[in-house]
């Protein structure tokens, strides 16, 4: 059964009858962005008003692919519980150049982990799981058809104005997140460069819905006999529902493509006859940014401050880090605990990551869409070197999966321990009796205190950790003990094998003013 | 400077003869593939990138 995009009830906001009292923190746009937003600073005990102009989750899969970290981030929201019944975990990634495969990367599962490297479901359902937990939470008002249609920022706030289908009324707010998407309205509104590259590339994209047994498995062919000249990639989601992309042709038009007449033919070459078609659409290939995503009071998260081009699940995801990135030290400017300097960082440590996923994403592109002349021809001998040469079987690049960027960073940091561990990183998980390492870190910052005893005379709460396996190869290596200062989105902000009060102390007001 | 510029391929004149003999008889397409493969090929042999880039600059010179 194709989905019905489920709707959602609008009622008439306070705001058009008198005005409203300054709020905190306004949230532009319901996305899976904007609603991780309101719930992660509810956590914080900030409220927040959301407004979304539709009434209704958007139509198709969209953002597919979520990663661990991802999962990590919805569980500290509530919701991975659902996402993890729901989805379609996967670790094996397959490509194939003709109709011989060429590469196959495995992702792993480890035991040390809670979460799976990688979680396929559509992005209608993980926008349904949010809705609800949004809708249930008392610190988030939640605004649907109330559109943005005019924002006049002040440097110490800015005021909104907002359509409902009774009428136009004014917001004003201390702080502004635009998580309004690509096509972001306030981001027009304050006339700002969205600067980068467009190219010729479409893809053809669907989800279809099909009783097959085919495993969990990314598939992604070059050349494939059933698509001749061009890319396609097949990857299962939640309940059996399949999506499918397929690469059309320079100059195909659009309009035509998306006409079922042309697209189940070209799906049946793929699957065969058995299949509902539930949602066809096609998209091309941007990599853009805002040059800073923080504008005075307005902050830009999501795909309204950056775009990728597909292929290696840097949208949604990267989204959802600019959330965990901003929450806690939002909440912290909020409530005086922070200098608003604090937020600079959040540009800085987001920038980095954004151009981190933009390089990523412009160099699978060049790989899957060549540009006529000398780079179809090193693209075409790369697959077939693939076929008979092991180095260059790495080489063939059908879009390389995000992992959370590792943030520059200056904390004190000791050699001796590992490198996935060091200052700017995300914190692993392990496993801790019945528990779980990371779910334990919570929301604030927080002292791992590895076989040692934490300083005395800090207010940071400290987890001394069970020391099994999983933590001391993570943590410790040839280490027998250290010390982390660990931030509220996970990220390790220093470690030592030895650290006194004095140290300690000297992180944490780095930490709190945004020094990397 | 990591690039080896001095004399360091002992019959480099057998060498260049078996690279011609190579491409005997390609078209031009065969050729530039020829080429393309034996980068390839060669870059991975080299198997450090501050190498590869000083290649490619003392290249670009032309």
């Amino acid at each position: 059964m194709p989905q019905t995009p489920k709707t959602y009830p609008y009622s008439r906001p306070a705001g058009l009858d008198a005005p409203e009292p300054r709020h905190g923190v306004v949230i532009v746009g319901a996305g899976p962005v904007g609603l991780t937003m309101a719930l992660d600073l509810a956590g914080r005990g900030v409220p927040t008003v959301l407004l979304e102009e539709n009434d209704r989750v958007g139509a198709g899969s969209r953002a597919i692919c979520w990663t661990r970290h991802s999962l990590e981030i919805f569980d500290r929201v509530g919701i991975a519980d659902k996402v993890l019944a729901a989805g379609t975990p996967w670790q094996i990634g397959r490509t194939s150049f003709g109709d011989d495969e060429v590469f196959i990367e495995d992702f792993g599962r480890d035991p040390g982990d809670r979460m799976p490297p990688y979680l396929n479901l559509q992005q209608y359902h993980v926008e349904e799981f949010l809705i609800e937990a949004a809708l249930e939470n008392p610190l988030v008002d939640l605004r649907l058809r109330n559109k943005v249609i005019g924002a006049d920022p002040a440097p110490d706030g800015v005021e909104l104005t907002v359509k409902t289908p009774d009428g136009l009324y004014t917001l004003s707010a201390d702080y502004v997140l635009a998580c309004d998407g690509f096509r972001s309205a306030l981001r027009t509104m304050l006339d700002l460069e969205f600067d980068g590259e467009m190219f010729e590339e479409r893809f053809l994209v669907a989800d279809i819905e099909m009783e097959a047994d085919f495993p969990p498995e990314r598939w992604f062919w070059f050349n494939p006999s059933f698509h001749d000249g061009q890319s396609a990639m097949l990857h299962r989601q939640g309940g059996n529902v399949y999506r499918l992309d397929l690469q059309l042709a320079r100059g195909a038009s659009a309009r035509e493509e998306v006409k079922p007449e042309r697209v189940i033919p070209r799906i049946e070459q793929v699957v065969g006859p058995d299949f509902e078609l539930d949602w066809v659409s096609v998209y091309t290939f941007q990599c853009r940014r805002l040059g800073d995503f923080v504008h005075g009071r307005v902050i830009f998260l999501g795909d309204a401050a950056h775009v990728v081009a597909p292929f290696g699940a840097r949208a949604g995801n990267g989204g959802l880090r600019d959330v965990d990135n901003l929450g806690w030290k939002l909440a912290a400017v909020l409530d005086g605990r922070a200098p608003a300097g604090l937020l600079d960082s959040y540009n800085r440590e987001r920038v980095q990551a954004a151009d981190e996923n933009l390089k990523q994403a412009l160099r699978a592109t060049r790989f899957m869409s060549p540009r006529p002349g000398i780079e179809t021809l090193f693209r075409d001998q790369v697959l077939a070197l693939a076929v008979k040469a092991e180095f260059a079987q790495g080489w063939v690049n059908p879009g390389r999966l995000a992992v959370p960027c590792v943030y520059d960073s200056h904390g004190a940091d000791d050699p001796a321990l590992p490198q996935a561990t060091r200052p700017g990183a995300v914190a692993p998980d392990a496993p801790q009796g019945a528990g779980w390492l990371v779910p334990a870190l919570g929301r604030e910052v927080t002292l791992l205190a590895i076989n040692c005893a934490p300083p005395a005379g800090l207010q940071v709460p400290v987890i001394r950790p069970e020391v099994n396996e999983t933590l001391r190869r993570r943590y410790l290596g040839d280490a027998d003990r250290a010390l982390y200062l660990i931030r509220p989105d996970q990220v390790i902000a220093a470690r030592w094998l030895d650290a006194d009060a004095r140290d300690v102390s000297a992180a944490l007001r780095a930490l709190w003013e945004g020094r990397g | 400077m990591k690039l080896i510029t001095t004399p360091n391929l002992d019959r480099h004149d057998a060498f260049y003869a078996e690279l011609l003999e190579a491409h005997r008889g390609l078209s031009e397409a065969e050729s530039q593939a020829l080429n393309a493969r034996l980068i390839l090929i060669l870059a991975n042999h080299v198997g450090d990138l501050d190498t590869l880039r000083e290649a490619l600059e003392l290249a670009a010179e032309g």
